[in-house]
């Protein structure tokens, strides 16, 4: 961070790191286009930059093959309107997103040649473990920094396989305390994002009418986290917590656990695939007569 | 780091073997601030406020030291832990525990260390179960039952602190084993005894207890607060546990958090098994239900069974309807980075760097800090080795101590490995 000692860093100071989904798959569904899209959220970028001069954002590329930087008002030299042209923020950021969405898409022309397309997910998890990265990067420049947080713009819908990763970074989040809000643009609710926002103390909002999508995100997102003590946000309409198998990648609301590891399996296994115990026998050849009494699987 | 400070350090390890060098002279106290000279690296920034040390590329080194040794060992044996285990404590209240050695009292002590176990436990072991017992005049109570829930059993302690009359171990034993004879197999059975007094007053032969313990497979371990016993330290060795006697309060509680991580290892102990369980929807805030644990009418929060629909307060626990286990997946989750590591990244070695064809990638992939080209620094760049990124040392230790995801592999969808392949 340059000069930072010099700028006066109050509780009211944001880091907004801002996750944006460009995942074609799901934009083509959409019932609101693209473009109208990012109106709303370049002027609601703006206006975080207007509410306090040294506001910092960051925004990310969500995308379906690769995830990417896209904007860093940091680096930015003029992020102010320059006579009358299009503000830098604007300009550059959608730069940088045209290029990145015909990257990605040419990622996925390469991938269809190989594998037939499986899923039409975004790469959530990378973005997180990026947006994270870059949020301890500003917590080791010193005493003095803006206060961060993660907000998760999305509309496509979870990627079972990114379990995993997705949950640890929504832990690593939780001890860094660094809130992730999510305004999720999507037909149903996003289980991870629910969870995301319920485990790290963020706001978790489903827009009802999109064409408002602007006045969703400056009445609900663009508060400072000390601010956010004073208001009424949204509360919560519950929390999905359904778990994916590692088998299939089902999203599941019951299933098996392996008693050693802890692994969730959607049906019944003679093995476990993690960490390779059998199930229903003793464990080593020492077990005694009194455990194999016990030995009937529990259904 | 200025160069001072790393003369010093690599004298430092030769002096270790020829114990007393050329810091003989120094008296002792003197000495352990002689290897360290802390003072001498402090530097100031431009405004004058002192700035932290830069021992960053030291701190570095010795966290992949650590890396190395966790991926060998990960390698070598299989992620086999003990994680669901079934854990009594048993608290000595007989007249012993009034006594003053601890401050205020060995009761309040124990009390206020096994609040911060019984929080840790569950932090770790996020599906194991734990009942509190107590011991007073001869007779063992049980204060709770076997139970997933912090807070209940902590409360239940800190109203019964009283003691009197003299300790039975036998009758704390027997109680316990019964109890714990009945919990599933795949569970690890486990009893952590805080025994204060010197002395135990049973009504028969306690070696058969300790067989009988032995044969169920009760894990015991012993925390004396006075001093050793032949009788405790039998009972630990022949059930398989640890028995220690705590010097003062903090030596108490930094044994009694050595028995919060699952053991090692013990895995004979128990048959592996799946379980069947409910991953419960949490409810909207603002609805209304009654739940069927307290039966009243709650508005908020509580969570719905998945098989039949019926409301809970807390998780974990088992459904009162269906019986099916209820527990909410990111405590699961927890855990879910010791079964993936992510492999440790590799240093860029500087025939790469140096070579003018390679096009270094000019920032860290991670936090997009700007990778300095080194010319005869060692290299401040590491490189994952399956998606090539490169990353700062910082990011390195975060992506492997806090994170555990590598954001290269994330961010493109032909890297990402499947977490289990179908069997
Ligand atoms: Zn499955
Ligand atoms: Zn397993
Ligand atoms: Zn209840
Ligand atoms: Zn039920
Ligand atoms: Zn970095
Ligand atoms: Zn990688």
């Amino acid at each position: 961070m340059p000069s930072a000692p010099t700028k006066l860093y109050a509780d009211d100071v944001s880091l907004l790191v801002v996750l944006l989904d460009t995942n074609p798959f799901f934009w083509s569904t959409s019932s609101l286009p693209f473009s109208k899209f990012l109106s709303h959220v370049l002027s609601f970028l703006n206006s975080i930059l207007l509410l306090n001069q040294i506001n910092q954002i960051v925004v990310i590329a969500t995308g379906c093959n690769s995830c990417d930087y896209i904007y860093d008002s940091s680096l930015s030299t003029n992020p102010g309107i320059e006579n009358g042209k299009l503000p830098a923020l604007c300009s550059e950021l959608l730069k940088k997103l045209e290029d990145f969405v015909t990257r990605d898409e040419q990622l996925n022309k390469q991938q269809s040649q190989s594998l037939p397309p499986t899923t039409t997910s975004s790469l959530l998890s990378g973005s997180l473990s990026m947006a994270l990265c870059y949020i301890q990067r500003v917590f080791r420049s010193g005493p003095l920094h803006p206060h961060p947080r993660i907000l998760c713009v999305q509309g496509s819908s979870d990627g079972p396989e990114q379990y995993v990763a997705i949950m640890n970074s929504i832990f690593s989040a939780q001890r860094s305390m660094v809130p992730i809000d999510s305004c999720y643009i999507g037909s149903n609710n996003s289980a991870f994002l629910q969870q995301a926002s319920y485990i790290t103390g963020g706001v978790y909002q489903k827009p009802q009418q999109l064409d408002g999508l602007f006045q969703y995100l400056s009445t609900v997102f663009a508060t400072d986290l000390h601010s956010r003590t004073f208001l009424q946000l949204p509360k919560s309409v519950g929390v999905d917590f359904r778990a994916s198998c590692f088998c299939h990648k089902k999203t599941i609301d019951m299933g098996f656990i392996c008693s050693v590891c802890l692994s969730i399996f959607c049906k019944h296994h003679k093995k476990c695939s993690t960490c390779g115990s059998v199930f229903g026998q003793a464990q080593s050849d020492v077990a005694s007569a009194s455990n194999l009494k016990r030995k009937t699987p529990e259904t | 780091m200025n160069n001072g400070n790393g003369r010093r350090l690599n004298g430092e390890t030769e002096e270790d073997d020829d114990d007393e060098g050329s810091e003989g002279d120094l008296d002792a106290w003197e000495r352990t601030y002689a290897d360290e000279r802390s003072w001498e690296s402090l530097q100031e920034d431009e405004s004058g406020l002192l700035r932290p040390m830069d021992n960053k590329t030291l701190y570095h080194a010795q966290y992949r030291r650590r890396i190395r040794s966790l991926s060998s060992q990960a390698t070598t044996s299989r992620i086999q832990k003990g994680l669901i285990r079934y854990l009594y404590i048993v608290v000595d209240l007989s007249r012993a525990a009034a006594e003053m050695d601890y401050r205020p009292s060995r009761m309040a002590v124990v009390a206020k260390h096994v609040e911060a176990f019984i929080r840790e436990f569950f932090d770790q072991n996020p599906l194991s179960q734990l009942g509190l017992v107590t011991i007073k005049d001869g007779i063992a109570h049980c204060l709770t039952d076997l139970g997933g829930s912090p807070e209940s059993h902590v409360k239940a302690l800190m109203g019964k602190l009283e003691c009197s009359g003299e300790s039975s171990l036998q009758n704390a034993l027997d109680l316990v084993h019964g109890y714990l004879n009945q919990v599933p197999s795949y569970g690890h059975r486990e009893v952590l005894i805080l025994y204060s007094a010197l002395s135990t007053c049973d009504p028969g032969d306690i070696l058969e207890t300790i067989q009988k313990c032995k044969k169920s497979k009760m894990r015991c371990s012993v925390i004396g607060l006075s001093a050793e016993i032949f009788i405790c330290k039998h009972l630990c060795q022949e059930t398989g546990g640890s028995y220690s006697v705590a010097m003062d309060e903090s030596h108490f509680k930094e044994l009694i958090l050595e028995h919060a991580p699952p053991p090692p290892a013990i895995a004979e102990f128990a048959i592996a098994n799946l379980i069947k369980m409910g991953f419960p929807q949490r409810a909207a805030e603002s609805s209304i239900a009654i739940c069927s644990c307290h039966k009243e009418a709650k508005v908020g929060g509580g969570y719905t069974c998945p098989r039949c629909k019926a409301r809970v307060c807390e998780l974990p626990t088992e459904c009162r309807i269906c019986g099916l286990t209820l527990i909410s997946s990111p405590h699961l989750a927890r855990s879910y980075h010791h079964l993936f590591p992510i492999v440790p990244f590799d240093e860029v070695s500087s025939s790469v760097l140096s070579d003018p064809h390679n096009r270094l990638p000019r920032s860290c992939f991670g936090c997009q800090q700007s990778l300095p080209n080194p010319g005869n620094k060692p290299s401040l760049r590491v490189a994952c080795p399956k998606c090539k990124q490169h990353f700062c040392l910082d990011c390195d230790i975060y992506i492997h101590e806090s994170l555990h995801n590598c954001p290269g592999c994330e961010s493109f969808r032909h890297l990402k490995s499947p977490i289990a392949t179908e069997e």
